[in-house]
């Protein structure tokens, strides 16, 4: 079973550091600086049951695996992440897609392109939507189910 | 060492175009010296034509330089017969079409073939596909302790009878060599046809099929300085005639009515369609070149880098060596304890050094060592000793970060 409170917990981890770690991401300039904080985002996200590591919520990437959890809320018709990865830089790249895509409506993540930000960040010249680190395969996910 | 690193660095275009990078990917493709591309060039501008089908003369001089470049090859590997060298388009296409093809001629249903822990999926997948679901078995050896191939496992196994042993020359994922010598001999003593997966190990030694006695050698031509989209499977003339050709078509055939074909002579009934020619070409180019260089100076250079690597991550906390630096082919695979092989690469990719993590197409190898995935740091000819040194730099610098 899904627990739903996972959804609002990481919502409430998402918005804290976009307000947070993500002014600081875009102020640090070195990038050994830029990997510390970005290896150290997924700390902060709620327990993500060992259980919910199901080939269903599998997005495969060549080096490492994600588990992308899915909700729409009724009412409001907006779309919910939660996520786990085995990787901790992944897992801080998913989160800055995320930041971005949490909570948005179905037209709203038409439009979207939070890839931009992950070139704005300069985190490394290669870090991008890869095949290899999963992101693009996760970002292909959440946009399918517009 | 041996021989001028420099002046062989210079041979590599690469490595101009990219001075900031040290490549330590090597066992994924190799650079490639100019003569392959100078060859390459020289015949899409001034011979291309289709081989074999024309009689015009731009035609026969195409089928010259293909032919030519096959001859290389069968030379190379001292087959006795060029049309014991059958082109594909690299070792995962061999072996799909030698799967295939001994289905039936030479394995039924109820047969037993030995693999290892160690194979790359090129060595599992075809196997899965064309031979397990018509009743063929599959046995492994397993690894030993220091995760080399189990001499005493594989002469028990043996006694299972299997009709095909295949076997990898050189893990990929480890770089251990293989005591291929004595898996051939051992292997047909128990009246095995052998197969070696040559797609690592034909970079390392000089094979001689006809010393080694091996019936099928496989290996891909950009793992030899060669391009890609061209490889070689290398059998004897009775075990290719045995095989049944996976892909039909153009030029495989001798005869064709509506209801019947009847196949060409070898090598041609395994080249269905038309092949990479230029590619062929560019491997005849590479493998001459490769014969004008001193084999075993790269042999004792990858060593003694290998060595160096080797010793150096000694020195580095928390690192967990999967490979060992003996009998090694140039491949020193590791992981930092708790941490995922992912998160190590991305950190080196930061710092310019090309490596791979992963399971490296060898995900049961991995089961078996009960590790998640390694980052593989692969070593060529062409790396240099101050490259080793500032990969050293730039691992402890990433095990830092990770580590904070
Ligand atoms: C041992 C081994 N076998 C087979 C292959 C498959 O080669 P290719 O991808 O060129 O077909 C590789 C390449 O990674 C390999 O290292």
């Amino acid at each position: 079973m899904i627990r739903p409170d996972i959804f609002t917990k990481t919502a409430v981890v998402l918005k804290n550091i976009y307000d947070k770690q993500l002014p600081e991401l875009r102020q640090t300039k070195d990038w050994q600086g830029k990997y510390r904080i970005l290896m150290t985002l997924g700390k902060e996200l709620p327990a993500f049951d060992i259980e919910w590591h199901r080939d269903e919520f599998l997005v495969q990437g060549c080096e490492s695996k994600a588990w992308l959890l899915h909700y729409q809320d009724p009412i409001t018709a907006r779309h919910f992440w939660a996520f786990d990865s085995d990787a901790r830089i992944v897992k801080g790249l998913i989160i800055l897609l995320l930041v971005q895509l949490n909570g948005l409506t179905a037209e709203q993540l038409a439009e979207a392109t939070p890839e931009l930000l992950l070139s704005e960040l300069q985190l490394q010249q290669n870090i991008s939507l890869s095949r290899s680190n999963g992101l693009l395969a996760v970002l292909n996910k959440i946009k399918a189910v517009i | 060492m041996n021989f001028d690193l420099s002046a062989l660095r210079q041979e590599f275009p690469f490595f101009s175009a990219h001075p900031e990078w040290i490549y330590l990917d090597n066992a994924a493709t190799l650079h490639k010296p100019q003569a392959v591309f100078d060859a390459m060039n020289e015949f899409y501008r001034s011979q291309n034509s289709n081989v074999h089908r024309s009689a015009h003369g731009l035609s026969q001089q195409a089928t010259t330089a293909f032919e030519t470049a096959r001859t290389t090859v069968a030379q190379f590997l001292n087959a006795r017969f060029s049309h014991e060298i059958i082109w594909t388009s690299g070792t995962t296409a061999g072996f799909n079409q030698l799967v295939f093809g001994l289905m039936g001629p030479v394995l039924q249903s109820g047969d037993r073939v030995l693999i290892s822990s160690m194979e790359h999926h090129a060595n599992i997948v075809p196997w899965h596909i064309h031979a397990l679901p018509f009743g063929v078995e599959l046995d492994v050896v397993p690894l030993t302790a220091d995760h080399r191939f189990d001499m005493a496992a594989f002469e028990e196994l043996l006694q299972l009878k299997p009709k095909v042993v295949s076997i990898s020359h050189v893990s990929n994922a480890l770089g251990h060599i293989q005591q291929v010598a004595d898996i051939v001999r051992l292997a047909k003593a128990a009246g095995a046809i052998v197969v070696l997966d040559g797609a690592q190990g034909i970079v390392w030694q000089r094979i001689d099929v006809q010393a080694l006695d091996v019936d099928f050698y496989l290996f891909s031509g950009h793992k030899l300085y060669g391009p890609t989209g061209i490889g070689v499977l290398y059998g004897k003339t009775r075990y290719l005639a045995l095989l049944r050709p996976l892909l039909g078509g153009g030029e495989m055939i001798k005869t064709v009515s509506f209801t019947q074909s009847s196949w060409n002579d070898l090598p041609y009934r395994l080249e269905a369609g038309t092949p990479n020619i230029a590619a062929a070409v560019g491997l005849g180019a590479a493998i001459l070149w490769l014969q004008q260089q001193d084999l075993t100076a790269f042999q004792q250079h990858k060593t003694a880098l290998v060595q160096r690597f080797y010793d150096g991550c000694k020195q580095i906390p928390l690192l967990d060596l999967l490979s060992g630096p003996t009998t090694n082919a140039g491949i020193v695979a590791l992981n930092l304890k708790n941490e995922h092989p992912a998160d190590l690469a991305t950190l080196l990719d930061q710092q310019n050094i090309a490596v791979r993590a992963g399971t490296h197409c060898a995900m049961p190898l991995f089961n078996t060592m009960n590790v998640k995935g390694s980052v593989r740091f692969s070593f060529a000819c062409y790396n240099s000793f101050d490259e080793v040194d500032r990969t050293l730099a730039a691992l402890t610098t990433a095990v830092e970060l990770l580590s904070e």
